[in-house]
């Protein structure tokens, strides 16, 4: 397949950035989507140019490296696929294919398509964690949960903190990224303690830096490669409700 | 002579744990403020812990090459967890699992560690529940399990497919905890590339910063390694791309030896190579042989469809072979049968390297539904790489390259050689002898993260308490940041013409060929020969573009490939040294005359430890003679 690369260029975060074109012309259709850029770095380095720096790490679709906007759409076109999954089987001869980085806000641009999302960690450190210091654990059965309760907490938990829910978002918001961690450890027993100050204190955090709000466009969905439903996020407003508005002082101090 | 010292307490096997315990040295808690820790990888052990270091106060500086630890390549394990629990009521102890690990890693790995390992991995379960880990449950209410290969009891705790994940991200909550009360300090997108040793203690690292390039010092009390195992010097494995042995490979430089290089296993459950483009194998869950059946036609080259091929054309080898454990064999046998039906000719698929795992029957069992609940992200994650709907078509599997059982050698304390350096979870080869059984690693790395650590650094830094902060500016420092400095250069200098991919590709095939998961003599000195030949060519060839202050992922991938040459001629040299076959170590002259693997004891009842001899200098063995008082040793057999 002749396929055409629109290539977000970019040397450093400071450095002003565009796109490239670039032409592969025998790209298989038993590639991934990233052997091709694999491919196309290749034949970059052999022409002595520089390739292009992506991020990628497991290849399997479970370690939320990758990332990409690819023709519009985080992680690109089909449901429930990081850009590592995605094959060029999805694209046909002739195809112009366009990529960026995230866009958003939130995380600036590191070089080219690679970009810096630490701040999904800082929303975690403000709150996404039970604290259970090693040692002082119970025996594992002595906390009964039932199994529903269990799998929606599990069906919360399988978030691989990517950033396409954002980098969707219209508004650049974090929401659906906040409300898998603070639905699975409200629907969890051992999560319960902290579940007050714990809503309030990520989504704090979030406004801090610089995500937009939720205005349910549902985007983040629509694109989450793991199917993380937007259900989470209206338990994360009643976290939030629950948690009551005095908590936003307690959680910023 | 032996220069090794393992340091297994005295005492019963059941007490020296607790005994150990009782008699170390502590750090009071004023004092452990005043302690500095480094900590290279924050995967499943890392991240356990960063957050037990810190927890207990002391100062830890946390490294990883991602962007964030929530990536460590212990994201991706998929089956589960061991614990000997014995929630089944099947029978199961401690005991029962420290002789399944010993027996399944064919007598080659220490009693005392794997008895630990399984004594602590009870309250790993505890800890990773409490943590918020939403382990898959029954419904009672209670905490269900299945069975895993190489096993007769069910003691393994999993989240659906994705149990490296749970548990990571586990982990990680606990770390980041520590990060936010700024007793842990995280170090993202860092390269490890020398370890700095000052009057024979390992006091800090040299690191290259991944964005800007600046190469870095840090100084501590002690440096743990975490940072996982080496199977991507296949090129092609079921491993992160990015997974490395560059840290491990330069503590070893600087005196830590490196024990049992060529224990590697080569996992039987991997979607099959296409096509020259792979970048790499994508694991299916050995827990998928718990209901799927292997199986290839009797005759060879039968090209029909498999759902055309009656029951009768059918040879589910391993069930012929392996009556008592069937499908549930251990990896390395599960592999090497594999690989001997393709070899034959009776393989599947357009490569005929493959294999059909079927779930068509337990599909007509247990319901469509019963399948799902137990597989269903790994059925869409076969169904999305390979268009094939594993509901209604056999999966086609291969053998690939996995998980490394060698690594850094370690005493009882998880001490290398260095002192002061420690080595944890993959990147030591402590606990799984010549093979490693399913859902074996998340439990060694969370238990030596979250329970041996701690004690083994309180006892090493009770002697260190008046010691003060190390500056950096010392001439070890000069030193060690002068050899990342020059390697680094040599390897922008080269400006050959050959990417460094190409090379990483040609010694993967190399490895997989002479030093996969069959080997013998004349192979291997090949391999040796072809390596020692394709590392000079690399030296004079490689193509490394761009800048060093800049992200350079190209340099980041030369540094790896240039140990891996280094590395991959010492696993050459150990499959040579070691003439008997080993779990995964199979060694064509060594075999019974069923063709299983034949251990040595007599010879090789010993850890094959290495020692550096400076660059192009002949590695020197030194032998750890293992004693087996509480197991009786046998022919590994699962007929």
């Amino acid at each position: 397949m002749r396929i055409q690369l629109k290539i977000w260029r970019q040397e450093t975060a400071t450095h002003k950035g565009g796109f490239v074109t670039h032409v592969l012309d025998d790209v298989s259709r038993e590639m991934s989507f990233l052997e091709m850029l694999d491919y196309l770095n290749t034949t970059l380095i052999e022409r002595g140019e520089e390739p292009v720096v992506f991020e990628h790490d497991c290849r399997e679709g479970i370690c939320g490296c990758c990332s990409l906007y690819i023709n519009g759409r985080p992680h690109g076109p089909g449901k429930e696929t990081t850009t590592c999954e995605l094959r060029m089987t999805k694209f046909a001869d002739g195809d112009t294919i366009v990529i960026e980085p995230w866009r958003s806000k939130a995380f600036p641009v590191i070089r080219d398509l690679m970009v810096d999302r630490t701040a999904l960690d800082q929303i975690l450190q403000a709150g996404g964690f039970i604290s259970a210091n090693t040692g002082a654990a119970p025996e594992a059965n002595s906390i009964p949960i039932s199994k529903e309760r269990s799998d929606e907490a599990f069906d919360a938990a399988v978030c691989i903190g990517c950033g396409s829910c954002t980098a969707a978002c219209p508004n650049g918001s974090v929401m659906l990224f906040v409300a898998a961690k603070v639905s699975q450890l409200a629907l969890l027993p051992q999560g319960q303690p902290e579940a007050k100050r714990r809503a309030w204190a990520m989504m704090a955090k979030a406004d801090e830096l610089g995500f937009g709000a939720c205005s349910n466009t549902a985007a983040c969905e629509a694109e989450c490669p793991k199917g993380i439903d937007i259900g989470h996020i209206a338990r994360l407003n009643r976290e939030l409700f629950r948690g009551g508005f005095g908590s936003l002082a307690t959680a910023a101090s | 002579m032996t220069i090794l010292d393992s340091k297994i307490p005295a005492g019963p096997l059941a007490d020296k744990w607790a005994n150990h315990k009782n008699t170390v040295g502590l750090v009071n808690p004023a004092n452990r403020a005043k302690l500095d820790i480094i900590l290279v990888g924050t995967g499943l052990a890392g991240a356990a812990a960063a957050s037990t270091l810190g927890e207990l106060g002391y100062n830890v500086k946390a490294f990883c090459f991602q962007d964030t630890p929530r990536r460590a390549h212990s994201v991706a394990a998929q089956g589960g967890i061991n614990a000997a629990k014995n929630y089944k009521n099947d029978g199961d102890s401690i005991y029962r699992l420290f002789h399944d690990v010993i027996k399944g890693g064919d007598y080659r790995a220490r009693e005392a560690n794997v008895y630990r390992a399984a004594e602590v991995s009870n309250h790993t379960i505890d800890q990773l529940v409490a943590a918020g880990v939403p382990f898959a449950r029954e419904y009672s209410g209670y905490l269900d399990n299945r069975s895993f290969g190489g096993v007769q009891v069910s003691r393994t705790f999993y989240a659906r497919g994705q149990t490296g994940q749970q548990c990571l991200l586990g982990a990680y909550s606990g770390l980041i905890r520590q990060v936010a009360k700024g007793k842990v300090t995280m170090y993202p997108r860092r390269d490890m590339l020398e370890v700095v040793v000052v009057d024979g203690e390992a006091r800090g690292i040299i690191t290259r910063n991944l964005v800007t390039g600046e190469i870095e010092r840090h100084s501590g009390h002690a440096v743990i390694l975490a940072t996982g195992g080496y199977g991507t010097i296949y090129y092609l494995s079921t491993l992160a791309v990015g997974s490395n042995a560059t840290a491990a490979w330069a503590a070893h430089r600087k005196g830590a030896l490196f024990a049992n290089p060529s224990f590697v296993q080569i996992h039987p459950t991997s979607l099959p190579q296409l096509n020259d483009y792979q970048a790499k194998l994508t694991l299916m869950s050995e827990s998928l042989r718990n209901d799927g059946r292997i199986w290839v036609p009797k005759e060879a080259g039968d090209k029909r469809h498999p759902n055309s091929i009656p029951e009768d054309e059918r040879d589910y080898y391993l069930e012929r072979r392996y009556p008592a454990f069937g499908n549930l064999v251990p990896r390395d046998v599960a592999s090497r049968a594999a690989k001997e039906r393709c070899d034959a000719g009776y393989g599947v698929g357009d490569t005929g390297l493959s294999v059909y795992l079927d779930f068509s029957g337990a599909i007509e069992k247990q319901g469509k539904k019963a399948i799902e609940a137990k597989y269903g992200n790994l059925f869409e994650m076969y169904n999305k790489l390979t268009d094939i709907d594993p509901y209604e078509d056999p999966m086609r599997i291969y053998p690939a390259g996995h998980y490394t059982m060698g690594g850094l050698w370690v005493d009882y304390n998880l001490m290398t050689t260095v002192p002061g350096l420690f080595s944890i979870g993959e990147s030591n080869f402590s606990d799984h002898g010549a093979n490693r059984l399913g859902a074996g690693s998340l439990m060694q790395c969370a238990g030596e993260g979250y329970f041996i650590t701690p004690v083994a650094i309180g006892d090493y830094l009770s002697e260190r308490i008046k010691t003060p902060r190390m500056p950096v500016d010392g001439p070890e420092f000069d030193a060690a940041e002068r050899d990342a400095r020059d390697r680094l250069d040599r390897l922008m200098a080269v400006n050959g013409k050959q990417t460094v991919t190409a090379f990483h590709k040609r010694l993967g095939r190399i490895m997989w060929d002479d030093c996969g998961m069959v080997r013998n003599e004349a192979g291997l000195e090949q391999a040796l020969s072809s390596i020692t030949e394709l590392k000079e060519e690399f030296w004079s060839d490689v193509k490394v573009p761009g800048r060093q202050d800049r992200v350079n992922q190209e340099l980041e991938k030369a540094v790896r490939v240039a140990d891996f040459l280094e590395l991959g001629q010492l696993m050459s040299r150990d499959a040579l040294a070691r003439k008997e076959s080993c779990g995964a170590h199979f060694r064509e002259e060594s075999q019974t005359p069923e063709g299983e693997a034949q251990r040595i004891d007599s010879e090789y009842s010993y850890v094959a430890a290495w020692e550096y001899q400076g660059e192009g200098g002949e590695h020197v063995l030194h032998k750890e003679p293992l004693k087996f008082e509480n197991v009786e040793i046998k022919e590994r057999s699962y007929k």
